[in-house]
């Protein structure tokens, strides 16, 4: 089994790593970059807890062969704060006591930064079709809602103009 | 497992060809799963989404020319598809999460034969072509006889499907697709059921295509629904004569989603109601 030399741009970081062909992308993120905020829930595309945004699309990395990361764009969890400032809708999760055990938190982050790159300003509706394919065994879904309403509110708000 | 990313049909095929332990895929949302679930690992992965024939969806020559690897996210993006084939791409849609959006596609969907494929049904009642790329060439076969049972097709040794072409609706013309699961999301079809209607000017029925998914080994015509609806306009002896026939054209199963019975009834009446909004799509595009 050989080695494949990945280039990718991670969190706007240039990375480069090797991989093997039988390794996820959530493998080579977690084990070989130390990108651990990304999780491992069902690693077959059910639960959303690996969820990060490849190529501006929002993808669960345990169905990406770790050799795809070559040349593509990725934006983890890690890539979601501005530094030591939170994300918007990281801090609504926090006002908004939007988890408990924190396993499914970040894919429903990113699942939220997905939805509201594309829609700033959707109905509950599309909030839960946008997290469908998240999972989370704690909240019961009502508070991560919210708090992904309050957050989108509050970016709408705060757009400059 | 070796992994390989060709920007090309040929090459694709050169390296399927090459390897009978090889294997295609696009946006391995199907095969992950599987390899996961204990099935034998390829010897090769050959990633089809660096070719871009296969990722493009264009318009040529009065047809729709889909890619087999583009993803079902390019597909609901894509105004003018959606305008032209809106059941096509409400099934693409129902694919699994957004997360599954941005990779499953039409090709995948049919090549890994699920006999609930949602895409499938859809696919049938447009009359879609799957353009077939080989060691010999390319040829091009009704996407009906792609599909032989449970996880089998018609593929060859080397083969790929590289393309799906489907004719433009004549005016008067649109199609639907149901699908009937327990939940609102994240659920594999009980029953899909697929209309396509073509009205005249007067708003007759001029004929009527539905196929059914998940209620047989492979997706199931219905093909007396055309000569019960077509010649007049759509009304209820014609609907209920049609989900008749929808029902009797099932070979379902008896599992955990459902009974034969259950099967059976739930086919005839989301054929009636494909068929109702197909209809109504029809009539909005004289």
């Amino acid at each position: 089994m050989s080695n494949i030399p990945v280039s990718a741009v991670i969190n706007g970081d240039p990375v480069e790593f090797l991989c093997r062909a039988d390794q996820t992308l959530l493998d080579a993120l977690r084990d070989t970059l130390g990108l651990i905020g990304t999780k491992e829930g069902c690693s077959t595309g059910d639960c959303g807890a690996c969820s990060v945004i490849m190529n501006g699309r929002l993808t669960c990395s345990c169905l990406a062969p770790a050799p795809e990361a070559d040349g593509a764009a990725i934006t983890t969890i890690e890539g979601l704060a501005d530094g030591h400032r939170l994300h918007p809708l990281q801090d609504a999760f926090l006002e908004g006591a939007a988890l408990q055990c924190g396993v499914c938190t970040p894919g429903f982050l990113m699942a939220a930064k997905a939805l509201l790159d594309r829609n700033p300003d959707p109905t509950e509706e599309e909030v839960r079709y946008g997290v469908a394919g998240n999972l989370c065994r704690c909240t019961g879904y009502d508070k991560i809602v919210r708090s992904i309403m309050d957050a989108a509110r509050e970016m709408r708000e705060n757009v400059p103009g | 497992m070796h992994y390989a990313a060709p920007a090309s049909v040929e090459e694709a095929v050169g390296l399927l060809s090459g390897d009978p332990q090889a294997r295609p895929y696009a946006g391995s949302t199907d095969l992950i799963p599987q390899l996961r679930g204990g099935r034998p690992e390829p010897s090769l992965l050959v990633d089809l989404k660096n070719i871009p024939r296969l990722t493009d969806i264009r318009s040529e020559n009065g047809a729709w020319i889909i890619g087999a690897a583009a993803p079902a996210a390019a597909l609901t993006e894509h105004r003018e598809l959606t305008s032209d084939l809106p059941g096509l791409v409400e099934a693409a849609a129902l694919i699994g999460s957004d997360q599954i959006q941005s990779r499953a596609s039409l090709g995948g969907n049919l090549c890994n034969a699920s006999p609930a494929a949602d895409s499938v049904p859809a696919l049938a009642v447009n009359g879609a072509r799957a353009v077939i790329a080989g060691p010999d060439g390319e040829r091009t076969v009704p996407v009906t006889e792609v599909v032989t049972g449970p996880g089998q097709t018609s593929l060859g040794a080397g083969e790929l499907v590289a393309e799906l072409v489907i004719d433009r609706p004549a005016p008067g013309t649109s199609d639907a697709y149901l699908r009937f699961i327990p939940r609102t999301e994240m659920d594999i079809a009980v029953v899909g059921a697929a209309a396509r209607i073509s009205l005249d000017g007067e708003g007759a029925c001029r004929g009527a295509e539905v196929f059914l998914g998940a209620v047989a080994p492979t997706v199931a015509p219905v093909p007396e629904a055309s000569d019960l609806l077509a010649g007049g306009p759509i009304g209820e002896e014609g609907l209920r004569a049609a989900a008749a026939a929808a029902a009797a054209a099932c070979d379902p199963i008896d599992d955990k989603r459902g009974t034969v019975r259950y099967r059976r009834r739930v086919a005839g009446v989301l054929a009636r109601r494909a068929i109702v909004r197909a209809a109504a799509r029809a009539k909005e595009r004289p």
